[in-house]
């Protein structure tokens, strides 16, 4: 089988030894403009270790059938593999059964659906939806076409000055009208890490159903949904390492069998007559039409390789990188970040004091240094802080010390050329 | 490799640290918003016109150094000139920051040969030119916004 024995998984017991994790990522060993790249865009999208691409070649290659529909010996495998890559899903997520994994296209996707299904069918006029002011747009934007549809309100909990939503102030926004609370378990525009299980906790105790934004949270934590207590737990492969155009949505399988279907078409149906369409059961029910398969596939590879890694033993490398990276940029004048929650991941959202983030990303992009500059499709938050755009380095378990000495030397050479 | 110091020539600097026109002229009569929706540059761009000839410009807006430095030189440039002149400096501005002008034509544009290095950098071009693009707008006169991902 596709799946390639990572040296870095092997020496799971001993300490973290980056350059040996680093080895089962191949484009981490690259030149760009003549420095070797410094990748620190992972909140964006992660590079994939060497299982991952094995596990697409070996379906292109060997196995490439359509699922739960050939007799045939590939798509047999093709949809052995599938249906393997949603157990390992479940086991990631540490959820109660298979049927409650529904492959989607990713988070986007996921919250569309809940949005689409459970909220259509659940919300009236005078409903509220909880978000906090730090979300994704997509986060956002799904809820708000919800509410225009239903006449449902979007109320949102604000952020204090550290980037964090205060208890208080979460409690203050829900109400007994709260029929659906959504929000971020970490915020990719400032690295907040929320208490979520806590948060979950209150809006259940309002009547609320609870879907947790988990495209951050999913590459950088261990979870298990069962102790978020979450309703609804979404993330993308392609954040975690896997590829493109796959995703999750867990959903508690009792409130998945009340939902009506997303997409209508092939895989989704028990039966269907021109009188009267009986539905799948689920997951498939959400499936409609022939899913990216390939993705996955190479979803179930790369929470295979994080299992062997040890989520735990990633997040507490990351949490030295957070310290280290806080101590090595502080020191440096003029350059500051938003987001100083007590909790936070690796993530710093850099304002260089008179110098564009555009003109930043593109001074450290000569480096070899990869951060995004931008909104980070988070625009309510950036007005929050008052700044149009950050540059946003993100770090995963893979990056190193030296890489952020690298970030800190890139910074003091655009304070240079900007004389400021 | 692209290199960093013809991206940031001296004068580009000079002119995203201290941008000239960076007022609303007297007695404006054109006026036109552009705003680029990937970095959040915005610009609101003034002319004032006679005869069909540019007489005073200005703008008002933030953004990175290459848009900034961008709009500044742009409003030097076209005062005195005609409308048409102004679009046509526009197309030679294009083809210069897309990599289209050889050494004879970037000579032709003064001061804003200084943008060539923009050809280096794709995703910068849209910095570059967005305060043009917002100058046909105003020279046009149909006021709505102008946004670069059209
Ligand atoms: C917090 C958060 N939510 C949702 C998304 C959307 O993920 P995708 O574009 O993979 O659907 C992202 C990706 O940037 C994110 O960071």
């Amino acid at each position: 089988m596709a799946n390639v024995v990572s040296i870095a998984a092997a020496a799971a017991s001993l300490p973290w030894d980056v350059e040996v994790v680093r080895a089962d990522f191949p484009a981490l060993a690259q030149l760009v403009n003549g420095h070797p790249l410094v990748y620190l865009d992972n909140a964006a999208t992660g590079q994939k270790p060497r299982a991952v691409l094995a596990a697409l070649d070996n379906y292109y290659q060997r196995d490439c059938g359509n699922i739960h529909r050939s007799v045939h010996q590939l798509g047999e495998r093709a949809t052995e593999a599938y249906e393997r890559a949603r157990r390992t899903a479940q086991a990631f997520l540490g959820a109660a059964e298979p049927r409650e994994i529904v492959f989607t296209r990713g988070t986007t996707e996921a919250i569309n659906l809940v949005a689409a299904t459970y909220g259509a069918a659940n919300l009236r006029a005078g409903d509220e939806i909880l978000l906090t002011g730090m979300e994704h747009h997509s986060n956002i934007v799904p809820w708000q076409l919800l509410a225009e549809r239903t006449g449902a309100r979007v109320k949102v909990a604000q952020v204090n000055d550290r980037g964090e939503v205060e208890m208080e102030e979460f409690e203050r926004q829900l109400s007994p009208r709260t029929k659906i609370a959504a929000f971020g378990h970490i915020s990719n525009a400032l690295g907040t890490v929320n208490p979520v299980a806590e948060w979950t906790q209150r809006a259940h105790a309002a009547g609320a159903v609870v879907l947790v934004d988990g495209a951050q949270s999913a590459p950088h934590l261990p979870i298990q949904v069962s102790a978020l207590g979450c309703d609804f737990f979404a993330f993308s492969g392609h954040k975690v390492f896997g590829p493109t155009g796959i995703g999750v949505l867990w959903g508690r399988a009792e409130l998945l069998e009340a939902m009506p279907p997303y997409q209508g078409g092939g895989d989704m149906i028990a039966s269907v007559s021109f009188e009267r369409t009986t539905y799948n059961r689920i997951p498939y029910k959400f499936e409609a039409g022939t899913p990216h398969i390939a993705g996955a596939i190479g979803l179930g590879a790369a929470l295979e390789y994080l299992q062997a890694l040890g989520m735990a033993r990633a997040a507490a490398y990351e949490q030295d990188l957070a310290s280290y990276g806080a101590e090595r940029l502080a020191a440096l004048p003029g350059v500051r970040w938003i987001g100083q929650a007590r909790e936070r991941t690796a993530v710093f959202s850099l304002v260089v004091e008179g110098v564009h983030p555009h003109d930043v990303a593109t001074v450290l992009d000569t480096e070899g240094i990869a951060v995004r500059a931008g909104h980070h499709c988070a625009q309510p938050i950036m007005d929050r802080f008052g700044v149009p755009a950050t540059t946003r380095a993100s770090l995963a378990f893979y990056n190193t010390r030296g890489e952020v000495d690298r970030l800190a030397e890139g910074l003091e050479k655009v304070r240079r050329i900007f004389q400021c | 490799m692209p290199e960093l110091d013809e991206l940031y020539q001296e004068l580009i600097l000079d002119h995203a640290k201290r941008p000239r026109n960076f007022r609303v002229p007297e007695g404006a009569d054109r006026r036109a918003e552009g705003f680029n929706r990937l970095c959040g540059d915005r610009i609101t761009l003034f002319l004032r016109l006679e005869d069909g000839v540019v007489r005073d410009a200005g703008f008002q807006g933030a953004g990175c150094a290459i848009f900034t430095a961008s709009a500044s030189l742009l409003t030097e440039a076209v005062k005195g000139k005609s409308e048409q002149q102004a679009e046509d400096l526009f197309r030679r501005f294009h083809a210069l920051v897309t990599g289209h002008a050889d050494q004879a034509q970037a000579e032709t544009l003064g001061k804003l040969a200084a943008f060539g290095g923009v050809s280096a950098y794709p995703v910068r071009v849209k910095c570059a030119s967005l305060a043009w693009h917002t100058l046909k707008a105003a020279l046009s006169g149909d006021g709505a916004p102008v946004s670069t991902e059209e």
